[in-house]
């Protein structure tokens, strides 16, 4: 079943969503997404898909394509990344708003000024509040098998609302890892075509994206907080039925070695497998260290992370993005904000690293973990912020 | 040309809606869904038609409506077409539907430009629809790129030193003819017939389409709700806006205006152009006359091409 083939994260992405039988990608280009546009491209150069690709002019335009298209009826993906995903800000609050199932490949990247084309998560950060369910991955497998089911959980009539599957730019959109690609048919089975039904069809007149005053707006945002609320438990079922063709389980939140561990660290994307690996060394060496990895940023994991970190002592949170003026970066400030009404005794800090792309190597994530073990001797954390690797 | 008796009766876009008396837009899309009929889709920009036609749990529309944002209409349509194409590729019919993209001046002339352009570009096929009541009147008649030179609006006011809008309309048809399409036209509410023909020509086209229709507005233009046909007629008669078509590489002057009035008699009957009467302006209204002709004197010479 399956073969493993040689892919970078956005071949991946392709090839997932041309796996995914999508009706319609607008797309428009930009460094490090582009391959996710050119290769699927190449599958409708060559007659591969039955896909309409609209050649877009803009980002803003992709995501208004996408929209008109999914609210017709049909399955879309699009892909963007850094100041595209910017540029599309206002149109992906529509996207989730109006109920469309629409599945985005993001190369994260960071936000000008200054340009820079390289890895942080600035530009999903800064719509996090667009209503999107956001999926971060650790590599090409993990990218490639979230687009898949990413689908099956848009679609869903419980939840009805768009996603976006996030990896690393470069570190992992543009780096070639195994994948092991799973058969059309099995993916086929898994994921059919979407039911044909004309959404928007002269034959049965439907008035959509009408004017909401005061006494109506209210009620259809919490439509949607409801949809929200739903999709830890479509996850699941879509997680489990994927589990049983693919051999691979997910979840909402992965773990290492968490149960007994004194010292977590937990991240987002690609600097999840560091923390892993130096997990396992500091491990070997006696410390009972662990990572939380949360697949989800939105719905935020609450209950799943709350479980994995009750039984630590200290806890680092990784933040590859900054929240100007807050008193944490983002998935700090959400932990914090989860924490409030906890009985928990855990020290916590936030770790601000990896900007613009610098990398965040072995040495650094060891020195995460020591930092985390030093507050654990001491029992109290002094900087509640550390900005790691950026020069004075 | 369609005669009145080969319209159907049917309304497709309804009575009850919040426009303003007099709204010449309104007359338009009155007028564009007799030509388009019922196997259409509409998607309309934010603005007058936007606001004005649907407030939520109500709808002026029994054709299948859509408002996503303001400068998005085009791309919006092409989404719509590529859905349809799409799925008819897996399905066992293809249905060919009448996909009309609405959208203002502002929405069209300025902040929709991009997408307008990208879709004409691109070719789907769907009509945009211009309504042109020349300025931003759904947020309180600001000027826009299809405001004309002199008019006062609440961001180009008729001042003591500033005699209006400085800037001259834009070329929409140009622009959209630029792009390669085989239809684009102007169109008034005062020539009901020849709209409505234009509409079912750019409908049968397959791509894109343009037509800009002016549709006057009586806050906005400062006249009496009444006046609205007859201020659109002044438009076309002083040859202030001229009724042509561009037609698979063929110019059409569709209404022929051998004695036209002076532009003056156009500007005189509204309010937003008070202010050049007087004295200290009086060089603009030659000004525009002068534009008026020069503009005119040029599609007489594309139609000989």
């Amino acid at each position: 079943m399956g073969k493993i083939v040689g892919l970078n994260g956005d071949e991946a992405v392709a090839y997932a969503a041309k796996q995914s039988s999508v009706d319609v990608v607008a797309a428009y280009p930009i460094t490090p997404q582009t391959i996710m546009v050119e290769k699927f491209n190449e599958f409708v150069a060559d007659g591969d898909v039955h896909t309409e690709f609209v050649c877009v002019e803009s980002e803003h335009s992709a995501m208004s394509a996408s929209v008109g298209a999914s609210l017709t009826g049909a399955r879309v993906f699009t892909a963007s990344a850094s100041q595209g995903l910017a540029l599309m800000h206002e149109i992906l609050y529509l996207a989730s708003s109006m109920r469309c199932p629409i599945v985005m490949g993001i190369a994260n990247r960071a936000l000008s000024a200054p340009i820079n084309i390289f890895a942080d998560h600035s530009d999903m950060m800064g719509s996090r509040d667009c209503g999107w369910i956001q999926v971060y991955t650790e590599d090409a497998q993990e990218a490639y098998d979230w687009i898949i089911q990413a689908f099956k959980i848009a679609e869903d009539p419980d939840i009805l609302l768009p996603i976006t599957v996030n990896l690393d730019g470069f570190t992992i959109s543009h780096s070639t890892q195994d994948v092991n690609m799973l058969d059309d048919k099995d993916v086929k089975k898994f994921l059919p075509e979407k039911k044909i039904e004309y959404l928007l069809d002269p034959e049965k007149p439907m008035t959509v994206g009408a004017g909401n005053n005061p006494d109506y707006y209210y009620e259809l945002k919490m439509q949607q907080v409801e949809a929200m609320n739903k999709v830890p438990q479509v996850v699941k079922r879509v997680n489990d039925e994927f589990k049983n063709f693919s051999g691979r389980k997910y979840g909402i939140v992965d773990t290492y070695e968490i149960k007994d561990a004194e010292v977590g660290v937990m991240a987002l994307g690609s600097v999840t497998g560091t923390a892993i690996s130096i997990a396992e060394e500091m491990r070997m060496a006696g410390n009972k260290v662990g990572v939380i990895k949360p697949w989800f940023y939105r719905p935020f994991p609450s209950n799943e992370i709350l479980t994995s970190l009750k039984n630590l002592d200290v806890l680092a949170v990784i933040d590859r993005a900054i929240s100007f003026g807050a008193p944490f970066g983002p998935l700090c400030n959400d932990i914090m904000a989860l924490l409030q009404n906890e009985e928990i005794d855990l020290e916590v800090f936030n770790v601000i690293t990896g900007l613009g792309g610098r990398d965040i190597t072995p040495n650094m994530t060891r020195s995460i973990f020591e930092k985390a073990l030093e507050v654990q001797k001491e029992k109290k954390v002094k900087k509640p912020i550390i900005y790691l690797g950026v020069r004075s | 040309m369609v005669a009145i008796k080969d319209l159907p009766v049917e309304e497709l876009y309804l009575p009850g809606h919040r426009l303003c008396p007099g709204c010449g837009p309104s007359i338009a899309i009155r007028m564009m869904m007799k030509a388009a009929e019922k196997n259409t889709i509409v998607t309309t920009a934010t603005g007058c038609m936007e606001v004005g036609t649907t407030l939520y749990p109500y709808t002026s529309w029994l054709v299948p409506w859509v408002h996503t944002a303001f400068e998005n209409t085009a791309a919006t349509a092409s989404g719509i077409e590529a859905a349809y194409k799409a799925m008819g590729r897996r399905s066992s019919e293809q249905r060919k539907i009448n996909i009309i993209a609405l959208g203002g001046d502002g929405g069209t002339f300025d902040i929709g430009i991009q997408a307008l352009s990208g879709a004409l570009e691109r070719g789907h096929d769907f009509l945009y629809l211009c309504y042109d009541n020349e300025a931003y009147m759904n947020t309180g008649i600001q000027r826009s790129g299809a405001t004309p030179h002199g008019a006062s609006t609440t961001t180009s006011w008729g001042g003591k030193k500033i005699p209006g809008k400085p800037e001259w309309k834009k070329d929409l048809i140009g622009i959209s003819i630029a792009h390669g399409i085989e239809f684009a036209a102007t169109a008034s509410i005062a020539y009901w017939n020849d709209f409505i023909t234009k509409v079912k020509k750019a409908l049968d086209v397959n791509g894109p389409a343009v037509i800009h229709i002016l549709a006057p507005c009586p806050r906005g233009w400062r006249y009496e709700d009444k006046d609205t046909l007859k201020i659109a007629r002044l438009a076309t008669q002083t040859r202030y806006f001229p009724i042509y078509e561009f037609n698979n590489g063929k110019y059409t002057l569709n209404i022929k205006v051998p004695n036209p009035l002076p532009v003056e008699e156009f500007l005189k009957a509204q309010g937003r152009f008070k202010h050049l009467f007087k004295p200290e302006y009086s060089n603009e209204i030659q000004e525009i006359q002068e534009f008026v002709n020069k503009n005119w004197d040029r599609l007489e010479k594309l139609t000989t091409l």
